[in-house]
């Protein structure tokens, strides 16, 4: 340790462009999160649907994102499909496979809170003369997402955390443009030091604000 | 002339030792790991509140940064320090700690799963307090714990391939270089996905057997 030196002006002049990919970072997990939802919810409907091909679509997609490696599934999307003459950017293979892997997760944390309400309740709501939309709107939607806020949280932040990742295909989020950098000043430890504390202090962010919405909205009846 | 030559089956053995790289790296992690989550773990359901905020620290930055920016801190940094180390030895250090830090709140969640009253009753039959650990608060807490041990666990070695970042010759990182021999990434990648999938599919549906069968 001794003859190491640390150079950290390099990384004080470079901080404008790291902050740049800390925000491609959120960026892409958060739309990852998003398109995620939309897609988990498709698949946990296919999950609890009759229609064997709707269940056998879901069924595939989930076990498939479940029981492979994230890096698998991003070289998948960036190395695979190009055999098809698809050529996605680094951006886009990244995105893709978060997506696909959200999903997956998602739809059984999804199906798992559904499944968790009783079906007396839905009985017992109809028995008091609310119609379907009523039935979901004021008593199984409201205790279906408080259970699954906290796994939402944790998959959010587990997407913030493998879209470094793409440090492998290229990318430009955080992780990437630390790579970048540290390539043309040799200044590794020093980079990747920053690069850290940053991806620490965006996961304790989104912690600890989401922690206040669900203080704010479930007003401490967090199951 | 011909750049790249297609798949042939001498590159089995290349592919083989790749899984058995793969394989190695994730037992390592998994039983250092596990043992070392057992450890803190269980210091963790004893210890009093300052003890516990300072390893909980530790671990949370374990947590929450990503395993490949550690993977490639430490090489760096044992590399400046001027102790390089082989991939291998320095990639199951990292991941080790990394598979203790969830092991670690796997277990402690199954020491508090166990009764007090539990351990009480054990006490008054004489066992002293190393016994009570043996014999009760071990053994019962598996029990409870094993589903999420087994998540945990199949995690690792979905984690493991990011090793290759530093390196190391594992499964993917033998797929990838086949890849820019051969240019067949769909057919070499396939084959890679479903060694991952033949691996974690029966035994993700074990635990959740598992998990199913003692509920009820």
């Amino acid at each position: 340790m001794d003859n190491y030196e640390f150079h950290w002006n390099v990384v004080i002049d470079a901080l404008p462009q790291l902050l740049t990919g800390a925000f491609t970072t959120i960026h892409v997990s958060v739309l990852s999160m998003l398109l995620g939802i939309v897609i988990a919810v498709l698949l946990a409907l296919g999950k609890m649907s009759s229609s064997k091909a709707f269940y056998f679509i879901s069924d595939v997609w989930i076990e498939i994102a479940r029981n492979t490696p994230a890096l698998f599934l991003i070289y998948m999307a960036y190395f695979g499909l190009g055999a098809y003459g698809i050529h996605l950017s680094p951006y886009l293979s990244v995105l893709c496979a978060l997506i696909f892997i959200n999903a997956g997760y998602l739809a059984e944390t999804f199906r798992g809170g559904f499944q968790s309400i009783p079906q007396t309740q839905y009985s017992a709501a109809k028995s008091l003369g609310m119609n379907n939309v009523k039935v979901y709107r004021y008593v199984i939607l409201p205790q279906m997402f408080r259970r699954i806020y906290h796994p939402m949280t944790n998959q959010f932040v587990w997407s913030i955390l493998m879209s470094s990742l793409g440090i492998l295909v290229g990318m430009d989020e955080l992780s990437g443009e630390t790579q970048r950098l540290q390539s043309t000043s040799f200044r590794t430890l020093e980079f990747f030091m920053v690069a850290a504390v940053m991806y620490f202090v965006i996961t304790k962010l989104v912690l600890f604000t989401s922690s206040l919405i669900a203080k704010k909205v479930f007003k401490g009846e967090l199951s | 002339m011909n750049l790249f030559t297609p798949l042939s089956w001498n590159d089995t053995g290349f592919i083989l030792t790749g899984i058995l790289n793969t394989v190695y790296i994730s037992v390592v992690a998994i039983l250092v790991g596990s043992l070392l989550g057992l450890l803190v773990g269980f210091i963790r359901a004893e210890s009093n509140k300052t003890i516990n905020v300072a390893i909980g620290a530790f671990l949370d930055t374990l947590r929450s940064v990503p395993l490949i920016i550690q993977l490639i801190l430490f090489t760096t940094f044992i590399g400046v320090m001027g102790y390089p180390l082989s991939p291998f030895v320095a990639g199951s250090i990292i991941l080790s700690l990394y598979t203790m830090a969830f092991m670690s709140e796997v277990f402690r969640s199954g020491f508090d799963s166990v009764p007090e009253s539990m351990v009480k009753a054990a006490r008054s039959l004489g066992m002293n307090y190393l016994q009570t650990i043996r014999y009760i608060r071990i053994p019962i807490g598996a029990r409870a714990v094993f589903p999420s041990w087994l998540g945990v666990a199949l995690s690792v070695i979905k984690d493991s391939a990011l090793v290759s970042v530093i390196g190391y010759m594992e499964l993917l990182r033998t797929a990838e270089q086949l890849i820019s021999r051969t240019q067949q990434p769909l057919m070499i990648l396939i084959g890679v996905g479903l060694f991952y999938f033949m691996i974690s599919y029966p035994l993700s549906r074990y635990g959740k057997y598992v998990e199913r069968k003692m509920k009820i």
